[in-house]
């Protein structure tokens, strides 16, 4: 045609005639369009924050449990319970193995509340580990000291502290060298760990860290609840050294499998759990929502565009008798063709753009009143975008070809 | 008479026949109407209502094809032309007055007349220019920027005029060009018609009005799609 620039404003031209008809005529595509950018923009936020989780637990740590972190069917719960608990000296024989950079042992209890004067936490985790407990998931302490050696070995009192517990119970207060009380067992606390912040509105910094040892002394004996059985036992996480992650994994299978006595025709009773497994099936289950997100998209945006090609059929009605002049004059049916197809798309994009805007929108408030955080990419606008015009275009095409198949006498005498 | 034959035939029909539907009634318009045209001719076709005479510059004008027959423009074929081929031969050979007028609304006199020029692929600069000329050539040069709703019947013509003359066309048809004007703005559409013969254009022009057609050097008249007696 003659000049795209010119085509767009005969295009807009016309969408200032009607400007209300216009309007509700792209409601639908400027739902379609929103919707998507919003949950897009959530998920991609979710994604980030997972990703990010994740990786920051420790990079390239091997967890190794009784039971697999990727695949858990609640059927299995009793086979996983029956299996042989892992010990602290299983992560001493690992910590030896020449792949392998430093190993902890880490068993995790629950716990109602901690009181300090007249100051108490939530629920807390109370974690028993080594002095490489910081190495492999990531963490700093921040004041005071970390666990040492001999605290392990010694079986002593002492705890490293979550910044959270030390802001709940401690405030402005050192909470070193103070006293808490668990079970009727003091603790020392001799450190405070760096913050990592909040995951989907749960703070990591709720919890407070003792030797193994010493959580042995406070927990003692075996829980019989098969659920704790299954999953509140010793795991072994495992720092391999630096682009060593295949051989040390293959590694501790095989002295698992000597230490455990199992013969090569017999599975491995314990799993082996990298972060990318984890982030593995995360990604799988998005990618559930993600196809569920295109399949509403879809159907909203067939709903706009039967509004755009119901409006665009009446507006070639409407405009027979200009169709008639313009071919007399020397428009082709291709110009004419085109001219329709550019009000068409001219008026999806305009959606597509509303659209766009308002489920950033929309993306930004929810992430202001709830804890997901959403974030846009450039991508989805683009795609927006994209899917807006090829709603203009393919309902589009029908309109604009009944119009440029008019017979320039018969469009001339229509009244 | 000796001057005109000399002159090169701008169209020529040959046993051009159209018959078409209106409903369930199919109406034979034209009945094998034979025409030539040549160059600086003005020529008046007339006839009563459904003799033809309509259908007639519509093919002629090649905004329809006839249904049997040869039509030649310029030696060209146009009866067996693509819908393409026809647009194009409209917008560069051809220049058509209707009796009511085919302006767009929503055009501004200057534009009405650039519209032509727009699908000949005109720039901008050239179309605005060539059209504030051939307005203010016709006496519109104060009223270019007036929609077709802010003129006078007279004035809208005179903008289709423009139109029809823009392209620099090879033949000008006018379908009862003052059909829905006053007689004193008729004269006036008439007086610029006479000019334009003047100055070399070949016309052809639809009318019932004996004195409409009388402006004419040559008048055809059309009975029942027939060519009958001058």
């Amino acid at each position: 045609m003659h000049n795209i620039l010119e085509s767009i404003a005969l295009a807009l031209q016309t969408f200032k005639t009607h400007k209300l008809r216009s309007f509700l005529t792209i409601l639908g595509v400027i739902i379609g369009v929103s919707t998507v950018i919003a949950i897009l923009s959530l998920i991609e936020g979710l994604n980030q924050a997972v990703t990010g989780q994740i990786r920051s637990l420790g990079s390239d740590v091997i967890y190794l449990t009784k039971y697999s972190m990727v695949r858990r069917g609640p059927a299995e719960i009793e086979k996983i319970a029956r299996r042989r608990d892992f010990t602290p000296d299983d992560a001493i024989a690992i910590s030896r193995l020449p792949s392998v950079a430093a190993t902890a042992p880490v068993i995790e209890r629950q716990w109602n509340k901690l009181k300090y004067h007249n100051k108490e936490s939530g629920q807390i985790s109370i974690i028993g580990s080594n002095q490489y407990f910081s190495k492999v998931s990531n963490r700093t302490v921040q004041s005071g000291r970390d666990l040492t050696e001999s605290d392990v070995a010694h079986r002593r009192n002492v705890g490293v502290i979550g910044s959270k517990v030390a802001a709940d119970l401690f405030e402005e207060e050192s909470p070193i060298g103070k006293e808490l009380t668990i079970r009727g067992k003091r603790i020392r606390i001799v450190g405070v760990f760096e913050e990592k912040g909040a995951f989907l509105g749960q703070s990591m910094d709720n919890f407070i860290l003792v030797p193994y040892s010493f959580f042995e002394k406070l927990f003692p004996g075996k829980t019989l609840s098969i659920f704790d059985r299954a999953f509140s036992t010793y795991s072994i996480h495992i720092m391999p050294r630096p682009k060593k992650l295949d051989s040390a994994i293959d590694e501790v299978r095989e002295l698992m499998r000597r230490r455990r006595g199992l013969t090569f025709d017999k599975p491995d009773d314990f799993e082996l759990n990298t972060q990318e497994m984890l982030l593995d099936i995360y990604h799988s289950i998005t990618q559930v929502g993600f196809v569920a997100i295109v399949a509403i998209a879809a159907i909203s945006l067939i709903v706009g565009g039967i509004g755009i090609m119901n409006i665009m059929l009446v507006s070639v009605a409407e405009r027979t008798r200009e169709i008639g002049i313009r071919k007399a004059v020397g428009a082709s049916n291709r110009n004419i063709l085109l001219q329709f197809l550019f009000e068409s798309v001219v008026l999806a994009l305009i959606g597509g753009i509303i659209g766009i805007v308002f489920g950033i929108l929309l993306a930004k408030l929810i992430s202001a009143v709830s804890p997901l955080k959403a974030a846009v990419a450039l991508w989805m606008v683009l795609l927006g975008f994209g899917f807006s015009a090829a709603v203009g275009i393919f309902f589009g095409i029908y309109p604009a070809h009944r119009a440029a198949g008019l017979n320039p006498i018969e469009a001339l005498r229509y009244e | 008479m000796a001057e005109k034959t000399e002159k090169s035939v701008v169209c020529k029909g040959i046993n051009i026949h159209k018959t078409y539907w209106r409903g369930k009634i199919e109406v034979h318009a034209l009945q094998g109407v034979d025409i030539e045209i040549r160059r600086n001719e003005y020529i008046s076709i007339m006839g009563a209502s459904g003799s033809g005479k309509s259908t007639l510059i519509h093919i002629l004008g090649c905004l329809d094809t006839p249904t049997r027959g040869e039509y030649y423009l310029e030696e060209k074929r146009v009866s067996e032309f693509s819908d393409d081929e026809l647009a194009r031969i409209r917008n560069q050979s051809i220049g058509f007055v209707f009796q009511e007028f085919n302006l767009l609304p929503r055009l501004s006199a200057l534009e009405n007349v650039a519209l032509p020029l727009v699908y000949a692929g005109k720039k901008r600069i050239e179309r605005i220019k060539k059209s504030r000329a051939i307005l203010e050539k016709l006496g519109l040069g104060e009223r270019i920027h007036h929609r077709p709703n802010e003129l006078s019947g007279g004035e809208c013509q005179r903008v289709a005029i423009a139109r029809a003359l823009i392209n620099e066309p090879k033949i000008i048809f006018a379908d009862e060009p003052t059909g829905n004007l006053d007689s004193k703005t008729g004269q006036e559409i008439m007086a610029i018609f006479d000019k334009l013969v003047e100055e070399g254009n070949t016309l052809v022009m639809v009318t019932h009005d004996p004195d409409i057609a009388r402006s004419a050097r040559r008048i055809i008249k059309l009975k029942d799609g027939r060519i009958g007696d001058a």
